[in-house]
């Protein structure tokens, strides 16, 4: 009897129970997995697809037109992993320099006090925020292959750019070796520029005296660089595109898929970069600004010392975010054929190898070491920004 | 003793009422704010006479004789072919031609009724959503609508019973398809995302690992890549004989991916809910399944509501890259018919009327969660 009810007891025991749940879980989970995995072993099997990484070193065997490294058709397929990948994160970049550009703008405008610009950015918003981005990228690519002319007639902009059915020519800057003097004395200057602010810091706590530092500023990141850049005897020249027969030669070419993709994405991404902004200097109490100028601070110090650094707090973890999502979004140049990496190689060399599983995941991870590196940002970010109670 | 009349009241001067003050605060209150405002008008002149010239003004509207409800409204003695629709401006009569495909995709013209029955079960569905409001039994109504509608639209679109032809999947496509996409997308990841939710929030460890890890892992992941491991991977998960057809496939993609983010929105809620609730609930001895589904779910789900349809917007939006896998959804469909041969150069009208159907929509359901929000948001006022 006695037995029965400790045997009752245990079987009730949250714990015990706990226990079994999660046994029973993880058995299920573990089912699940080893089935799918052997299922997926004997239908590879059967369909005799090759395993393994050894596709890697093949002959890749296909053109792409636009590669920021060296690739012709006769490097291997890894190579075609690196052209994507490169190709991804200088789209997510341009995508996201343009995107924050935009917001800022629109996001600052949509609290305007002008009627009219607050109107117009909040028509904007909405407008671009409820189509998806799928149809963004697809519209302003058959737009640009419809208006855009032919390379014969293309827009000429003092006879450097031009833009015609087969992309943006831009003129190429090319460095001799002496440029990498200009870089030093750019990174000298950014040094110095820092060394400098700490000091006149130090000097305004002790002193209480404020030294504007703007003009020392700009001529040391600036004018030090330049003037070493003409000592040297202007070590870097450009390489202005020309009309060659029925194309254009020299220079840097951005297709129509890229110019398409990198438009949408800015645009589309823009809208809630703009929300973010605004959320996060609307969340900025009224009486901070009323006590900044209370204690004598100018519009610009109020701006930069109190404002700002409050604003900045609630606006740009959801920023960063929306880089994330822009990163993401980049893979749908897949439907217009821009080569970044799921296109590239999760779409085209998968459709020749037929190795999905080795190339998706390849894929997927480094989609997720992406997002893992914005997640970490984010943490840091919110670790500087978060409020230093004492 | 002298005496005072009352003067009348001066008029307030022109500069200080109505709309010339509006205009003086709103548009013209500074040097800046008069350039910003010549700005924006410039920049209005820019964008919108050429666009409505070439939407409507400029526009061809030739679209012959349409039978409209058994009405036969003439608009031009037949309609315009593609080589007198003009160059210049939009040819809409190829979006009349083209409209069946966008609305009903392949689907067989004589049956397309069933199609139309579904579109208006599911106007009705909303109006009895706003009608039923304030009824009593409202919860049980909704519960018994929302379980008949998706087997009554199944039926209807797919056949094959009740003496309904069949019509296989690969023949579904259009509006019809990206709306069949995200309502069952949002229909099925629902419940998988409470789960996964309340599996985080565990205390079991084994549960929570394994619903972390799930819902982080779906959530760095693009969704195209998500559909491409669908459509090439997942049927060799399943043994032989097994055969998925491409659209359950998509469906299965986006009802996994959408389970995440409903998930994190569903957690949100769970996380606003004060531990005193639980504790109560504890107290009064219910058992796991009673807390959840008694008192804890029901008030966090309310606090998620809104975001449960900011998340719904997305996946929406995200419904029409099932076009990435070969499904013929309204974009696919767009994308399809702007490569006819007979109406060459006419892929920007196609592109602009899903833009713009897609934009209805998309808005509509913008607004709609903004009014929840607000909502909701007075409800914890005092």
């Amino acid at each position: 009897m006695k037995q029965e009810n400790s045997l009752l007891s245990f079987l009730n025991n949250n714990e015990t129970r706990g226990v079994a749940f999660q046994i029973i879980t993880f058995l299920i989970i573990a089912f699940v997995i080893y089935s799918g995995i052997s299922n997926l072993m004997f239908n590879i099997e059967a369909r005799e697809i090759h395993t393994g990484f050894a596709f890697l070193s093949n002959r890749a065997g296909f053109a792409i037109n636009e590669s920021m490294i060296a690739y012709t058709p006769e490097h291997s397929n890894l190579r075609v992993f690196y052209v994507g990948l490169i190709n991804t994160l200088v789209v997510a970049f341009v995508g996201i320099i343009f995107a924050t550009i935009i917001g800022l703008t629109i996001g600052i405008a949509r609290l305007s006090n002008n009627w009219l610009i607050s109107k117009l950015a909040g028509g904007y918003i909405e407008l671009f925020r409820n189509i998806p981005i799928l149809i963004q990228i697809l519209f302003w690519y058959n737009i640009a292959l419809v208006t855009l002319p032919s390379p014969k007639g293309s827009f000429n902009f003092f006879d450097s750019i031009f833009i015609n059915k087969r992309g943006i020519y831009l003129p190429e800057p090319i460095s001799e070796p002496g440029f990498i003097w200009v870089l030093i004395a750019f990174i000298l200057g950014i040094g110095l520029t820092v060394f400098m602010k700490r000091h006149f810091n130090k000097k305004q706590d002790e002193t209480g005296v404020y030294t504007h530092t703007f003009g020392y500023s700009v001529g040391l990141v600036l004018g030090l660089p330049i003037i070493v850049f003409f000592l040297m005897g202007s070590p870097m020249y450009f390489d202005y595109p020309s009309l060659k027969g029925f194309n254009f030669k020299g220079g840097r070419v951005f297709s129509p898929e890229f110019l398409a993709l990198a438009f949408a994405l800015s645009v589309y991404t823009a809208t809630y970069i703009a929300e973010a902004i605004r959320s996060g200097i609307e969340a900025v109490n009224k009486g901070q600004k009323e006590a900044a100028a209370a204690l004598g601070l100018t519009q610009t110090q109020s701006l930069k010392l109190v404002v700002l650094p409050q604003a900045l707090r609630v606006a740009i973890p959801p920023t960063i975010n929306q880089y994330l999502n822009l990163t993401k979004n980049s893979s749908l140049a897949t439907a217009i054929g821009y080569p970044e990496l799921m296109s590239a190689f999760g779409g085209t060399v998968l459709n020749q190898v037929g190795q999905a599983v080795e190339i998706l995941g390849m894929t997927m991870l480094v989609y997720l070491a992406i997002s893992l590196f914005i997640s970490l940002l984010l943490n840091m970010v919110n670790k500087k920004m978060s409020i230093k109670g004492r | 003793m002298p005496t005072f009349e009352l003067q009348e009241q001066r008029k307030a001067p022109i500069s200080q009422v109505g709309i010339v003050r509006w205009l003086r605060d709103n548009l013209f209150s500074s040097w800046a704010s008069i350039g910003l405002t010549l700005f924006s008008l410039y920049l209005l002149y820019l964008i919108f006479p050429p666009m409505l010239d070439w939407m409507i003004f400029s526009a061809n509207f030739n679209f012959g004789t349409v039978d409209i409800f058994g009405l036969e409204i003439k608009f031009s003695e037949e309609m315009a072919t593609n080589a007198n629709c003009g160059r210049e401006a939009a040819c809409w009569p190829y979006i009349y031609e083209k409209f069946y495909m966008y609305i009903y995709g392949f689907y067989p013209r004589a049956e397309s009724w069933r199609v139309d029955i579904v579109y208006a079960l599911t106007a009705m569905l909303f109006v009895m959503v706003r009608v039923l409001r304030n009824f009593t039994h409202k919860n049980k109504a909704f519960l018994v609508m929302f379980i008949i509608f998706p087997f009554a639209s199944f039926y209807l679109i797919s056949g094959g019973v009740f003496g309904l032809e069949h019509i296989e999947t690969h023949r579904w496509g259009g509006l019809m398809l990206t709306l069949v996409i995200a309502s069952v997308g949002i229909l099925f990841s629902f419940p998988i995302g409470i789960l996964l939710a309340l599996g985080r929030q565990s205390n079991l460890k084994v549960i929570s690992l394994f619903s972390t890890i799930y819902i982080e892992f779906i959530r760095a992941l693009p969704l195209i890549t998500i559909l491409f491991m669908a459509s090439f991977v997942l049927p060799m998960f399943f043994s032989e004989g097994m055969n998925f057809d491409k659209l359950l496939r998509a469906l299965i993609a986006i009802t996994l991916f959408q389970a995440a983010y409903f998930a994190e929105v569903v957690r949100g809620g769970l996380q606003a809910i004060p531990t005193g609730q639980y504790e109560a609930a504890d107290a009064i001895g219910l058992n796991y399944f009673q807390k959840n589904a008694l008192i804890v779910l029901p008030q966090a789900l309310k606090i998620s509501i809104p975001n449960l349809v900011g998340s719904s917007i997305s996946l929406f939006k995200d419904s029409v890259l099932v076009l990435i896998i070969g499904l013929m959804d309204i974009l696919a469909m767009v994308n399809m018919t702007s490569n006819d041969p007979y109406w060459l150069g006419r892929e920007t009208e196609g592109f602009i009327f899903v833009t713009i159907v897609m934009w209805v929509f998309l808005y509509s359901m913008s607004r709609y969660s903004k009014k929840l929000e607000i909502r909701f948001s007075t409800d914890h006022k005092n």
